[in-house]
C-alpha cells in the first residue's frame, strides 16, 4: 500500500474517514489519540493505516497523553496530530497551552459534539470559545479552521499541517458530529504544500551543535513579557496573511447572514429562500475562526442594515462579530442549543422577524 | 605516574552551577546519568523528557536535546519522542510526585506499552520544589506541611513502590530501586541506570531506576542527616534491589 | 601524587566530602565564595591521599571536578 493510492479518484466518503485520510496524505509521521463519538473512526482508520506505512501511531491511555505525545513528536520536527470531541478536548487544554508557548506544530481534530459536560453525541458548535478563545490558561491563540463540507474537511486537514508548521503553532480543525459522520464525494488531491524546514529547532539530539532546549518555564518577568510580544506579533502576521471567508451575494445585500461550518449549509438556503421573497439577502462565511475576519465585516457593516449570526450553540461567534462591526449596525443571533444546524425555512422564517 | 580517575562527565555543560539546595542528592543523579551517557557514547542521540519539580533544572546542566513536559506527562511526551524518531535515545528525569501521583497513568501505560524509553525517577517521599508537602511517597509517620501529625492509613493512606509496580508491567525490561546515601550505593545507582539505558538501546523495553535521595531542606536535616533516614528509615520500607531485568533472566 | 581539585564557585558547604574522606584531609576553609559559604577545601600536608575519588563521587554539587591517583 502506498500512499499515491489513495489520491486522484473521486470517491463517496465520511468526514471523519476524510479527514484520516487526508492526514495520511498530508504525510503526517504519528497519530495519537483515544475513542471518543462522533471522530472514532478517525482512530479506527488511523490505527491500520498508520502501521501499513510504518508510521506511528498509539491507543493512548487518555486524551491528556494523546495531547502529550503529539507534543512529544512534534518537538522533533514530525507532523503529528490526535483528534477528539469536546469534553475531551476540555482534557487537552493544557497541553495545547504548553504547545503553543513552545511553539509547537500540533494538529487538533475537534469534531464538536453536545455539551456542557457529558452533553451528548449530536453535532453542536458549542466549542467555538473553546477552540478560538484557547481553553488553557495563558495567553495565547491557536489557529482554528472551521470546514463546511466533507471535501473542505480533507482540504482543510492538508492546510491545517502546512499552517501548524509554517507558524510553529498548534492548528484545530474544528468540524462538528454532523461532518464527521456525513458521506459526501471528496477529490483526494496531492498535498498541495511546499515542506517546511524545521532543521533550525527541532529535537534531532545535540550532534555538531549546542544543545536545545523547548520549554515553557520562564522564571523572569521581563524575559516572559518579551517572549509574549513575539508570540502575539506571530499572530498578527499570521492575522495578515492566512484570514480565510466566503461569501456571496454580500456586495448589494442588505442583511449579511453569518454562520460556520456545517450550519452554513442551511444558512445559504435560507438566504435563497429570502432572496426569492424580495430580500437583499447575503451570506459570510469565517472558515478561519482565529485569525477571525474582522476587517471584512468592519467594511460591509458600512453598507449593510442588519447581521443575522445563526450559530448552533447559545451565541458564541456572535460576540466576535459585534466586536468586528462595532455598533455599526445591528448584529442578531438565530440559534438553537445543540443537534443539526437549524432547517433553512426557520432560519429564514426567524430573520424575516427580524426585519 | 599520577592518573586521573575522575573527571565530570562532558555530557554535563562546561559552566553548569546546579541550583539544588546544599546536600541534595538531585546533583549526584543528574551526574551519575550524564556520566552514563558518556560511557555509552549516546549524547548526540539523547533527548530528556523533563518534567515538573525540581527534576526539570536538568535541562539546564545537561548537555543533551531537552524537552519540558507539564506536570506528570514526561512518559507520554517521551512516548512521542521516541514513535516519531526510533532511532534516538529518549529518557525521562522525574520526581515522585510527577512520576507516580499526577503522571501515574502515563508512566504505567508507556510501561505496559513497553516503550524502548528509559526512566528515572527520584524519590525523596515530597514535593521538593513546592515545599515540602505529603507525595505519593511519604512514608507512614512522616510529618509533611500538609501532613503535620504525620502520615497515617486513615487520613492518607499508603506510600506508593514504584519499583515493584514497574517490574509487573510485562513491556518493562528492567526495573530496579537504588539509592544515594553512601559512596557505595551511588556507584550501584550508576550501574542500574548504565542497564535501564541498555535495555533501551537494545531495543528489550522500557528501563525504569527509582532512586532513594535525600531532601535536606524540606526535611529539615543536615544533609548527613538526610543520608542516615534515607539508609535507617526509607530503604526499611522501600527496599533496594533489581526488581526485573530481563537479561539476566535470559 | 594522588590529589583532588575543587572548584570552590561551587561548593554549597554541605561538607559531605568531609565526612567521606577516608584520611580527613578535606576540610571547612576560612574563605568564602560568591554564595557566601565557607568552602571546602583540600589539606594534605604528608600527602595522604589516597585518590580514592570517594570525596568526588559524594559531592552533589560538581565541586570536586578532578582527582588524580598516584
Amino acid at each position: 500500500m502506498t500512499v499515491e493510492c489513495l489520491t486522484g479518484k473521486k470517491v463517496l466518503i465520511k468526514g471523519n474517514y476524510a479527514i484520516a485520510q487526508a492526514a495520511v496524505l498530508a504525510g503526517c509521521d504519528c497519530y495519537f489519540g483515544y475513542p471518543i463519538t462522533p471522530q472514532s473512526e478517525i482512530g479506527e482508520y488511523l490505527s491500520g493505516k498508520m502501521q501499513e506505512l510504518g508510521r506511528g501511531y498509539v491507543s493512548a491511555e487518555s486524551e491528556i497523553a494523546s495531547i502529550n505525545m503529539v507534543i512529544g513528536a512534534c518537538a522533533t520536527g514530525a507532523r503529528a496530530m490526535t483528534s477528539s470531541s469536546s469534553c475531551a478536548v476540555s482534557l487537552m487544554q493544557e497541553g495545547l497551552s504548553y504547545a503553543c508557548t513552545d511553539e509547537l506544530p500540533v494538529v487538533l481534530v475537534s469534531v464538536m459534539r453536545g455539551g456542557p459536560g457529558l452533553g451528548n453525541i449530536y453535532p453542536s458548535q458549542g466549542d467555538y470559545y473553546q477552540s478560538v478563545k484557547g481553553g488553557g490558561n495563558g495567553d495565547y491563540r491557536t489557529i482554528v479552521l472551521a470546514p463546511s463540507t466533507v471535501q473542505e474537511c480533507a482540504d482543510l486537514t492538508y492546510k491545517a499541517f502546512y499552517l501548524a508548521h509554517k507558524y510553529k503553532t498548534p492548528t484545530i480543525l474544528l468540524a462538528d458530529g454532523l461532518l464527521g459522520q456525513m458521506m459526501e464525494p471528496v477529490e483526494f488531491k496531492p498535498y498541495p504544500y511546499e515542506d517546511i524546514d524545521n532543521s533550525d529547532w527541532a529535537l534531532s539530539g545535540a550532534k555538531g551543535r549546542e544543545p536545545r532546549i523547548i520549554r515553557s518555564y520562564g522564571p523572569l518577568a521581563d524575559d516572559r513579557c518579551e517572549f509574549l510580544e513575539k508570540l502575539f506579533a506571530k499572530y498578527k502576521t499570521i492575522e495578515e496573511n492566512e484570514t480565510m471567508w466566503e461569501e456571496n451575494n454580500t456586495e448589494e445585500a442588505d442583511i449579511v447572514l453569518v454562520s460556520f461550518g456545517s450550519t452554513s449549509r442551511n444558512v445559504n438556503t435560507a438566504a435563497k429562500i429570502l432572496r426569492e421573497k424580495g430580500y437583499k439577502v447575503g451570506t459570510f462565511r469565517p472558515i478561519t475562526l482565529f485569525p477571525f475576519p474582522n476587517k471584512r465585516l468592519a467594511e460591509l457593516a458600512q453598507k449593510v442594515k442588519m447581521f443575522v449570526t445563526v450559530e448552533v450553540n447559545m451565541g458564541q461567534m456572535v460576540d466576535d462579530v459585534r466586536l468586528a462591526v462595532n455598533g455599526k449596525v445591528p448584529v442578531e443571533l438565530v440559534h438553537k442549543g445543540v443537534g443539526a444546524p437549524p432547517d433553512p425555512e426557520y432560519i429564514a422564517a426567524q430573520v424575516e422577524g427580524l426585519i | 605516574m599520577t592518573t586521573q580517575v575522575f573527571k565530570l562527565p562532558e555530557s554535563l555543560k562546561k559552566d553548569a552551577k546546579y541550583t539544588f539546595c546544599p546536600g541534595c542528592d538531585h546533583g549526584v543523579a543528574v551526574r551519575l546519568v550524564a556520566e552514563v551517557i558518556d560511557e555509552l557514547g549516546i549524547r548526540e542521540d539523547a533527548i530528556v523528557a523533563a518534567a515538573i519539580g525540581c527534576s526539570v533544572t536538568i535541562y539546564d546542566f545537561i548537555n543533551i536535546d531537552a524537552l519540558e513536559s507539564p506536570h506528570g506527562r514526561a512518559m507520554a511526551v517521551a512516548t512521542g519522542i521516541k514513535r516519531a524518531k526510533p532511532d534516538k535515545f529518549v529518557f525521562t528525569y522525574q520526581g515522585d510526585g510527577d512520576f507516580a501521583s499526577i503522571g501515574w497513568a502515563e508512566s504505567m501505560h508507556a510501561a505496559l506499552r513497553g516503550e524502548k524509553i528509559s526512566s528515572i525517577c527520584i524519590n525523596n517521599t515530597t514535593f521538593g520544589m513546592t515545599g515540602g508537602q505529603l507525595g505519593p511517597t511519604t512514608m507512614m509517620g512522616q510529618v509533611t506541611t500538609t501532613s503535620p501529625t504525620g502520615r497515617n492509613e486513615e487520613y492518607y493512606g499508603y506510600p506508593i513502590k514504584m519499583a515493584e509496580h514497574m517490574a509487573l508491567c510485562d513491556g518493562v525490561a528492567f526495573s530496579a530501586r537504588v539509592s544515594l546515601d553512601s559512596v557505595a550505593n551511588i556507584r550501584k545507582a550508576k550501574q542500574a541506570i548504565k542497564k535501564a539505558f541498555e535495555v533501551q538501546l537494545q531495543g528489550l523495553g522500557l528501563g525504569f531506576v527509582e532512586i532513594l535521595a535525600g531532601c535536606p531542606t524540606n526535611w529539615r536535616m543536615s544533609p548527613e542527616q538526610a543520608h542516615d533516614r534515607v539508609k535507617n528509615e526509607m530503604m526499611q520500607t522501600f527496599k533496594l534491589g533489581i526488581y526485573k531485568d530481563i537479561t539476566a533472566q535470559q | 601524587m594522588s590529589h583532588i581539585v575543587i572548584e570552590e564557585s561551587r561548593c554549597k558547604a554541605c561538607y559531605l566530602c568531609i565526612k567521606e574522606c577516608p584520611k580527613k584531609l578535606i576540610r571547612v576553609s576560612e574563605k568564602t565564595n560568591a554564595l557566601g559559604n565557607n568552602v571546602a577545601e583540600f589539606y594534605d600536608p604528608n600527602n595522604e591521599c589516597l585518590g580514592c575519588a570517594m570525596c568526588a563521587t559524594r559531592c552533589p554539587d560538581l565541586a570536586i571536578t578532578e582527582v588524580y591517583r598516584g
